[in-house]
């Protein structure tokens, strides 16, 4: 018993819970109540499985995702709407299961920092461009392979190791 | 001129301090809003006994520790040590929140180690433990003489870790 727990629990990496033996349970209450549990894996979706950082609620196996998802299922039961228990989980594990994270001063950088960064790089590629547009030709060296076109035809004929 | 072509080396060097300050982070640690927080009441029965509870409210008006652990946690046996030293220097009490157990194994596990809790808080179905955001096992809580969580410990607690944070700032609530 103890060594199949401790096998159990090697298993997962580090902190992870391991896989829970619940899921048996959890199809018939599936079966029972088609409705609940469509809302419940809508909601399940917009959550991330902190032990298995890449999945959300609705996909991962882990144990707490196991004992959220009745979570979900026993406060949508109690007329909770979708909002309250999105809520709920923020206030006991932090914007951070939130798949789409709301917009606020903590996440401003994450929501406009790729546009910005994005801006500012086409800014400089205008500004660098038009800067270059106003020079004359003797700001630029010339090019050996394209400033005389009499060369480059010949060169063209010219193939290596001939 | 020159400073022109500097510019690839300092885009260069800012990526890079950004990137090796990512991989420090640990990704597995997600900070918990709770903390700054009154920690979440509990009423529950104890480990020992099933007929007490213990009560968030029993705990006012002092520090204490809450520290998660089950018998199935590989890391908690890593950890227990800690503290069983630490207990036995009579400092802040460390309660224990037996998550997802088995009240026999628990009790097993803590008969073969030894027990360093001043009392154990028995969570079966782990909701206080949802209540607390805890997502994986070992973790400790830090809270104050109001009730509120003041630090959060993700994974075992170390001889670093209890030197260098926890024992700093247990000496700052206690004072």
């Amino acid at each position: 018993m103890l060594e199949r727990s401790l096998r159990r629990a090697l298993l997962c990496v580090c902190l992870a819970l391991a896989v829970g033996s619940i899921q048996a349970r959890e199809a018939e209450s599936a079966s029972a109540n088609p409705e609940l549990e469509a809302r419940m894996m809508a909601v399940a979706g917009e959550l991330r499985c902190l032990v298995c950082q890449n999945q959300t609620i609705a996909d991962s196996h882990a144990d707490l995702a196991v004992d959220l998802r009745q979570q979900i299922r026993e406060l949508l039961a109690r007329g909770q709407s979708e909002r309250q228990i999105l809520d709920y989980m923020t206030q006991r594990y932090g914007d951070f299961v939130l798949y789409r994270p709301p917009f606020k001063a903590t996440t401003a950088l994450l929501w406009i920092g790729p546009a910005a960064l994005l801006a500012l790089a086409l800014g400089a590629l205008v500004i660098v461009l038009r800067r270059r547009q106003r020079l004359g030709d003797d700001a630029f060296e010339a090019d050996p392979d394209t400033d005389t076109h009499t060369d480059n035809h010949e060169n063209a004929s010219h193939v290596p190791n001939r | 001129m020159k400073a022109r072509l500097l510019w690839p080396l300092g885009i260069f060097l800012v990526l890079a301090l950004f990137l090796a300050r990512g991989l420090m982070l640990d990704p597995r640690e997600v900070p918990s809003p709770l903390i700054g927080k009154p920690a979440p009441a509990f009423s529950a029965p104890t480990l020992a006994a099933p007929e007490r509870v213990l009560r968030k409210e029993d705990m006012l008006g002092k520090v204490w520790m809450l520290n998660v652990f089950a018998s199935w946690c590989v890391a908690c046996r890593e950890e227990h040590p800690v503290l069983m030293a630490y207990a036995r220097t009579g400092g802040t009490p460390v309660y224990g929140l037996n998550y997802k157990d088995k009240r026999e194994d628990a009790l097993q596990w803590l008969k073969q180690l030894g027990n360093p809790y001043s009392d154990i808080v028995f969570d079966a179905k782990g909701l206080i433990g949802i209540d607390f955001g805890v997502y994986g096992v070992p973790e400790t809580f830090i809270i104050d003489r109001a009730g509120i969580i003041r630090y959060k410990q993700i994974g075992p607690i170390t001889p670093d870790v209890l030197r260098e944070k926890i024992e700093p700032l247990l000496k700052e609530l206690n004072a």
